[in-house]
């Protein structure tokens, strides 16, 4: 991949389908391992990938998950059509969250999400509109993490 | 310890339910935790994970992480679509009726674990 060069990947989600839950995640991992980086890097990625797709899953009704990779970073974008975050600085906080019963019986809405992707991640931009739907870009960089 | 010396190991009462051809994978420690997020914050490649979590999306985790496999313990029979996507993947999925305090013990005691390090910093100090 020369300077100029970038590969794009978009992936639509299902909200509310645990059954093709993942998908979009994997998809995305697997892409990232055909391109030689750091372990660790993709690691990264498929953990930021998983909780921003399960967000929409669990939260919103569609969205989808987009991957861009250039030489310089991988930036992964999650948009939905959903809810919207009320309080993002909340929402940041470990173990803070506004799932269902049923869905944190499953294992998931531990308030794990946006914690997780914050850990992996560089760059985390979070923009949300009440009833509206969120997006969430998180961006890690290439040059400075050598794995 | 490989994961097919694993399952020979008679106190541990494991059962494979799926992935066979997947067992000669090394296990590089254990991790246990029934909520996804903490399993994907904390669990490293080569783990096999102790879980009384059986629906499909256990799956997914397994896969992104690159974990050795999935161990369901309290006797929770593993859903026929967990299996059929276990399968798909190449994830092997382990049953025991044992509860999972007796597995991690059990397995904890075996040395497999015992030296892990399950720290949640990802990205180095950048």
């Amino acid at each position: 991949m020369t300077s100029t060069n970038s590969y794009d990947l978009s992936l639509p989600v299902k909200g509310r389908c645990f059954v093709t839950a993942g998908q979009a995640a994997s998809k995305i991992k697997r892409t990232l391992e055909t391109f030689n980086l750091p372990p660790k890097l993709v690691r990264c990625a498929a953990i930021c990938a998983y909780e921003a797709e399960m967000n929409i899953v669990t939260h919103a009704c569609r969205g989808q998950v987009g991957l861009r990779v250039t030489e310089k970073a991988i930036r992964i974008v999650a948009e939905d059509e959903g809810p919207g975050i009320q309080d993002v600085d909340l929402a940041m906080k470990e173990g803070y969250s506004t799932a269902s019963q049923e869905i944190r019986e499953m294992g998931f809405g531990a308030g794990m999400g946006l914690p997780n992707i914050k850990r992996c991640a560089d760059e985390l931009i979070i923009d949300t509109y009440p009833n509206k739907g969120t997006r969430v870009e998180i961006i890690i960089h290439l040059q400075t993490n050598g794995g | 310890m490989l994961l097919n010396e694993l399952i020979q190991i008679p106190e541990l009462k494991f059962t494979v339910k799926a992935g066979h051809e997947q067992l000669d994978r090394a296990i590089e420690g254990a991790y246990a935790s029934d909520l996804l997020s903490h399993v994907m914050a904390r669990a490293r490649e080569g783990n096999i994970w102790v879980t009384i979590q059986a629906h499909q999306n256990i799956v997914a985790v397994a896969t992104l992480l690159n974990l050795a496999g999935i161990v369901i313990a309290g006797g929770i029979e593993p859903q026929a679509d967990t299996l059929h996507k276990a399968e798909e993947e190449g994830v092997p999925i382990i049953s025991t009726p044992l509860p999972a305090f007796q597995v991690i013990g059990r397995l904890y005691a075996l040395g497999i674990g015992a030296e892990a390090d399950h720290g949640q910093t990802e990205l180095a100090q950048s």
